[in-house]
């Protein structure tokens, strides 16, 4: 259990840095979906909920993991389609010039 | 010993975490944005599909009907959402992160075996008592501070700071005291303990959110952006998983560096931000700054006539752009200038709007050209060959005071020098003072001229006197 631990929190100290590193690239224009869909992915906490859902039966267990399902669902699809209507509307100057 | 199902579980999980990387990194550029987010989606459908496939879950049913309802609410809401309600869609999207952990926190302390992280008699391991507890915690924190900060940008509630005395002081004790309770919850591990914290958590993110003005909302927004991150990590923490760890952790670096953007776009300390109030003697300072000065005020027809004979013209959106929903009929404008052989541009503070890049999503939905538009310190230089600024729905992104008055509130902060351009035109409902309560001089100055009126209506009356 303690090496694991350590493991861990290598793995989230190494992934505080790529995070810095790439979201300083992102362009200030596309901070908004950055929002959205960091808002998308953060929702992997689906997989937590799906391991309180899993079993067969009935638990208060397996309800509170059926409603986190729900929202954390809700925040993925919701999250990663209005990013992709964001990222549609952005375009070079050529194309709406002419309109 | 790891069985091989384990093992492809893990590098299931970590295809996941590199696609989530590679769809933050896609949106260094808009071309490249567009495949990051398939990516991104990509890595999601890997890590659920994954997930589901463990032999101990089989309620294939229960599992089928949560993703159908998310899916359907989902899309939706993202399908409907007006582009100028994003902030408020966003921190309602945080507090579903948040409310999702508390949730997931929720079912693996009541079947802590079920989860792994009990040994045969139940008992919780220590170490996943302090993951667990602080990512409850850091998750209803994210649901309820994301809740105030939806109903104030939606207008629910008024964006003004609420204040009260004794409040950091209040904030203070409730925080030692979750702090006790977790410490509390590693000795003994009953449910009073957990659901007790997990209130406490709730209500401090009330309380952490009530006094923060309508304008540092951008910097609450990425706050709460990063708060629902480090969420996720802590129950990544808790459950062992990998990917759920990596993704919380580039979610809360990144709100993180949002937040420090924001701050820096009003040069001010998180802390100063956090703490609020800012705002709320708003009336006190304009009572003394506003003697009656004049004010050169004009008419649709005037600032036709000046735009079209200049040669180039900034324009400087602001918030109350995306009160009247004035970016397309100023896309249509554009337009009509650029007709008339006029150079078009547009300037973006960093804190325009209420959220980071907000403005720039407008001007995007209205079909304006990214690469006509600049931000702040790509621009600057450029006014003071503009023949005109066009503030619309701006204020103290454009005061000058902040250059040059100690006094003011928002000395320091950087701006947009329009005052440096030939003409500056001012789009404005009344005279009235931005957020900061400072009084903004430019308004008396000899090349301001003031244009009264809602700023769609106004946008569209000199699209008329243009064409």
């Amino acid at each position: 259990m303690e090496t694991s631990f350590v493991s861990q929190l290598s793995i989230f100290v190494l992934a505080i840095f790529v995070g810095y590193y790439v979201v300083w690239s992102v362009t200030p224009a596309l901070h908004t979906p950055l929002m959205a869909v960091t808002n998308a992915i953060s929702s992997v906490i689906i997989v937590g909920a799906l391991i309180a859902v899993g079993p067969e039966g009935m638990s208060l267990s397996k309800v509170l993991g059926f409603v986190a399902m729900v929202l954390a669902a809700i925040n993925i699809f919701g999250g990663f389609t209005v990013t992709q209507r964001m990222l549609a509307m952005y375009k070079k100057k050529d194309k709406a010039g002419s309109k | 010993m790891a069985s091989f199902h384990e093992n492809l579980t893990a590098f299931a999980y970590l295809v996941a975490a590199v696609l989530f990387i590679l769809a933050l990194r896609g949106l260094s550029s808009p071309e490249s944005s567009r495949r990051g987010n398939t990516l991104g989606m990509i890595g999601m459908a890997i890590a659920i599909i994954t997930t589901v496939l463990s032999p101990e879950i089989t309620s294939y049913g229960w599992i089928f009907s949560a993703l159908a309802i998310g899916a359907v609410i989902g899309i939706f809401i993202a399908r409907k959402i007006a582009m100028t309600a994003m902030p408020q869609l966003v921190a309602a999207f945080h507090s579903l992160v948040g409310m999702a952990a508390v949730l997931v926190a929720g079912a693996a302390f009541s079947n802590p075996i079920g989860f792994g992280i009990a040994n045969a008699a139940g008992e919780i391991f220590i170490a996943s008592r302090i993951e667990m507890g602080l990512g409850v915690v850091i998750g209803a924190i994210t649901f309820s501070g994301s809740v105030i900060a939806f109903t104030k940008l939606q207008g629910l509630v008024s964006g003004r700071p609420i204040v009260f005395g004794g409040q950091h002081f209040l904030n203070a004790l409730i925080g030692l005291l979750i702090i006790g309770l977790i410490v509390y919850f590693c000795v003994d591990q009953s449910a009073w303990i957990f659901w007790s914290m997990t209130a406490l958590a709730f209500l401090i993110g009330v309380l952490l959110i009530i006094p923060i003005g309508g304008a540092d909302m951008p910097v609450v927004v990425s706050m709460l952006n990063s708060y629902s991150g480090w969420a996720a990590a802590g129950i990544g923490f808790t459950l062992h998983n990998n990917a759920l760890i990596v993704t919380g952790a580039l979610v809360g670096s990144s709100g993180a560096i949002l937040s420090y953007i924001m701050c820096k776009g009003m040069n001010r300390s998180f802390f100063n931000v956090i703490l609020g109030g800012f705002g709320a003697d708003a009336t006190a300072a304009t009572a003394t700054a506003g003697d009656d000065k004049p004010v050169k005020q004009g008419s649709a027809e005037d600032a036709a006539f000046i735009m079209k004979n200049a040669g180039s013209v900034i324009i400087v959106p602001g918030y109350g752009m995306a009160v009247a929903q004035a970016q397309h009929a100023l896309r249509e404008m554009a337009d009509e200038l650029k007709r008339a052989d006029v150079k078009v541009s547009y300037a973006i503070h960093p804190v325009a709007g209420r959220m980071p890049g907000h403005m720039n999503v407008l001007l995007a939905e209205a079909n304006v050209p990214y690469d006509e538009v600049f931000e702040l310190d790509d621009i600057n230089n450029e006014f003071q060959t503009a023949d005109v600024a066009f503030v619309i729905g701006a204020n103290d992104v454009t005061n000058p005071a902040a250059k040059t008055n100690p006094q003011s509130p928002i000395f320091g902060m950087p701006i947009l020098e329009v005052e440096k351009a030939r003409t500056v035109l001012f789009v404005k409902r009344s005279m009235a003072s931005g957020y900061s309560g400072v009084e903004n001089e430019l308004f008396h100055r000899d090349n301001t001229m003031m244009l009264f009126g809602d700023a769609k209506k106004m946008v569209e009356s000199i699209v008329k006197n243009i064409a």
